[in-house]
């Protein structure tokens, strides 16, 4: 569809040497890796550092070709130190340079959690808005497959809690490009929680999508399906599980809203409110612990807002199961959201 | 030094109509006290100094010996000598003598319950926040952990401001957010309340140095109770590595709150715990010395050596905080030993008498103006009014619209502002 409105508004606009960009599939690696090579280039001070970014071109290849391109003051290697590179990288921001500071995975971040709510989250707030710190933190975050507990654990809940942190959760390409930019050009602490396993996932790129400054705005969600019997609120890769089961739920005559949060702090509460007032009905699905997670807090807030009154059944969550993550594979796969738990409880909700 | 002032002396004896008479000198400068630079006072030579004071000709500058720093991987340390000039020496004591009053009026208004919370004074280190500035350049950076009010004064805030934030108010430089460990300057990171986070934060200071290329330099502190944490050592190793311009500098007053360094440390040789990182012990309650320390260490780290380690050793009169008496770990004899042999101001009011570089009544003076200075800033700090309630929200995004933030409960919003 894109593709096509992209070619009647090309031929309209008549220039030379200029075609349609044709559907473009990118997978969300290389669209985060578009995002901070453009800024990068955009930007001198932007600068990445982190374990393996560079000569290895990245853990999971996220930077591939960017230490090629701009060497070592641009792209650092560092130590396995993150506690110490996570402080190195938020003195960089205060002192005004525009770090992006790459954990291997958010798990490892747990070792330099207080580097970035105590010394980059807070500081503003406590400086009296003298002390900006323009940083951004990224990496995979929760489930991967077959890496056990301790490389498993979603962070959305715990960022999320904190006053001063911004926190975004891409699903597909166009987020993830869009967000990184919006990130790194945001004068706050802005935590990135990708997904490994969405990493070599491609997606339609939308025309908007290839320019260089294509921006997602923090704290926006999007619908990615409209609908009318029920709101089904996600963020990361199980936004794909929503719209794979509203599409089995879809031939049965339930037509699901998906929306995609995109940014879990600031919340987007009144795009989710507005849903729910229309489809009385909700679900959200995380990959997250249950307990103090990311839907457990829509929940409270749908009871404050508006909408609660508009709701015709409780309010119900899909998380993660409430324990360390397994590894036997029968057991890993059940502890996190299938579309199967996703149909379960939306039929539950709806009492079909 | 004795054997030119009793040159000049006899010269001038020799020249006067009216040798100088009246009352005999001050007691403090006829008792041969032994001074930690070494230099003796005697009274042949304090008279020599009266009878030049008395023509109210001062000495354009004078020089010092200063103990030799004990150093680890390095060839060269600072000079042994250095020239204060009558200028710097006035403004260092005027800072010193100004650090020590404040830190006393903070004391005083936190019994009085107008400060709460946490409070670290540094009376008794005034030699290090004031030997350090007067080795770099404004346009250096500097950051430090919790025991920060010296330094935030050092660096360019005044006295006002200071008590103002530790009282709370609005007119205190964050606002009445922050606290006595959260305040900010130019080129100055605060104020840490976390032990040991500052470390990497200053070298990622000194990396932003390195990467626009304007040959600045990054002072990091930490005391002797933060150099254990592991985060440090990271921040030695990536240092070193990338070759960056910090000058970790560890301030041992010998006490971790209340557990001596000898209870903490396999290793009390602060300076060489960089263990690759070439290392210098100063005296740090001589001003001169940690100044010429401060030059040399930023000089190496300014031609691209990378970092470079220093240890002041330093001690503070007061406990860890305003919650600590100070006393069960240590004994009042020793803290009154200090005071009487090695307090900062003490040593730089007696060199600078005694070269005539300055006049006991002229610094008294300066006494004086100092102690305006603070009252007219305690008066400030406690009329001040708190910040106002609706401003509870602000500064938690920097360039952003305004948005709300929720309160206590639901129906409780405050605006927030960039």
């Amino acid at each position: 569809m894109a593709a096509v409105s992209g070619l009647v508004s090309g031929l309209l606009k008549r220039r030379f040497h200029w075609t349609a960009p044709a559907a473009l599939q990118v997978t969300v690696r290389d669209a985060i890796n578009q995002g901070m090579d453009e800024e990068l280039e955009r930007d001198e001070k932007v600068f990445l550092l982190g374990e393996e970014v560079a000569q290895y071109d990245g853990a999971y290849k996220v930077s591939r070709g960017l230490w090629k391109k701009y060497g070592d003051k641009r792209i650092i290697d560092t130590p396995i130190s993150e506690m110490g590179f996570a402080g190195i990288a938020v003195g960089a921001a205060m002192a005004g340079l525009r770090p992006i500071c790459e954990f291997m995975t958010f798990n490892f971040s747990m070792q330099a959690i207080d580097q970035v709510i105590n010394s980059a989250a807070k500081t503003y707030y406590m400086s009296g808005g003298l002390q900006p710190v323009p940083i951004v933190f990224r990496g995979p975050n929760g489930a991967s497959a077959g890496v056990a507990a301790q490389h498993s654990q979603c962070f959305a809940a715990w960022y999320g809690h904190c006053p001063g942190l911004k926190v975004v959760s891409p699903w597909n390409s166009e987020d993830a490009k869009g967000l990184i930019k919006s990130a790194i050009r945001d004068n706050n602490p802005v935590v990135v929680l990708e997904n490994e396993l969405m990493y070599g996932v491609p997606f339609e790129f939308p025309p908007e999508a290839q320019s260089k400054d294509f921006l997602i705005p923090i704290g926006k969600a999007k619908i990615e399906r409209q609908g009318t019997h029920i709101t089904v609120v996600s963020h990361s890769r199980p936004v794909g599980h929503c719209l794979e089961a509203a599409a089995v739920l879809s031939k049965e005559g339930v037509e699901c809203e998906v929306i995609n949060m995109r940014t879990i702090r600031p919340m987007d509460m009144e795009t989710i409110e507005a849903s729910v007032m229309k489809t009385n009905h909700l679900v959200t699905v995380e990959g997250g612990w249950p307990q103090f997670g990311v839907g457990a807090e829509i929940c409270a807030r749908i009871m404050e807002g508006p909408a609660f009154n508009f709701l015709d059944a409780p309010a119900v969550r899909v998380t993660g199961a409430d324990v360390p993550m397994p590894y036997a594979k029968i057991l890993e796969d059940n502890s996190i959201p299938q579309v199967k738990d996703i149909i379960f409880a939306i039929k539950k909700t709806l009492n079909i | 030094m004795r054997k030119m002032l009793a040159a000049v002396s006899r010269v001038l004896s020799g020249a006067s109509q009216k040798p100088f008479a009246g009352s005999p000198p001050p007691r403090h400068l006829t008792v041969g006290r032994k001074l930690s630079s070494r230099y003796e006072v005697t009274f042949e030579s304090a008279q020599a100094s009266r009878v030049l004071v008395a023509s109210r000709n001062f000495a354009n500058d004078a020089t010092f010996e200063i103990k030799k720093c004990d150093l680890h991987r390095l060839e060269e340390g600072p000079p042994v000598t250095t020239v204060l000039t009558r200028e710097d020496g006035l403004k260092y004591y005027r800072m010193m003598q100004t650090v020590r009053r404040m830190e006393l009026k903070a004391d005083q208004l936190y019994k009085q319950k107008i400060i709460r919370g946490f409070c670290h004074l540094c009376d008794g280190q005034e030699a290090c926040c004031v030997g350090l500035e007067a080795g770099i350049n404004p346009t250096d950076h500097l950051i430090t952990a919790y025991r920060a009010h010296g330094f935030t004064f050092t660096r360019g805030l005044s006295v006002r401001e200071i008590l103002a934030e530790l009282t709370g108010r609005k007119g205190g430089c964050a606002k009445g957010k922050g606290g006595s460990m959260h305040m900010y300057a130019k080129n100055f990171y605060g104020g840490n309340g976390i032990v040991g986070a500052q470390v990497p934060l200053g070298a990622g200071i000194a990396l932003a140095c390195k990467y626009n290329g304007k040959d600045e330099v990054c002072l990091t502190l930490y005391g002797d109770g933060a150099a254990n944490q592991g985060q440090i050592f990271e921040a030695y190793n990536m240092a070193a590595l990338w070759k960056l311009p910090c000058i970790f500098i560890c301030e041992n007053n010998r006490y971790g709150m209340g557990t001596s360094v000898e209870r903490a440390a396999a290793s009390t040789d602060y300076y060489k715990r960089g263990d690759f990182i070439p290392g210098l012990r100063v005296d740090g309650m001589d001003i001169l010395c940690v100044r010429e320390a401060t030059r040399f260490a930023a000089a190496y780290c300014r031609s691209g050596k990378g970092p470079i380690l220093m240890e002041l050793q330093t001690y503070r009169y007061h406990g860890h905080s305003m919650s600590d008496p100070g006393v069960s770990y240590r004994t009042r004899e020793e803290i009154q030993e200090v005071r009487s042999k090695s307090d900062p101001i003490m040593l730089l009011k007696d060199r600078m008498v005694n070269s005539n570089l300055a006049s006991v009544e002229e610094l008294k003076e300066i006494d004086v103006e100092v102690r305006k200075e603070i009252e007219d800033a305690a008066q400030f700090a406690t009329a001040d009014p708190e910040p106002p309630l609706e401003e509870l929200g602000y500064h938690i995004y920097s360039s952003d619209p305004p948005f709300e933030v929720r309160g206590a409960n639901q129906w409780i919003k405050f605006k927030s502002v960039s």
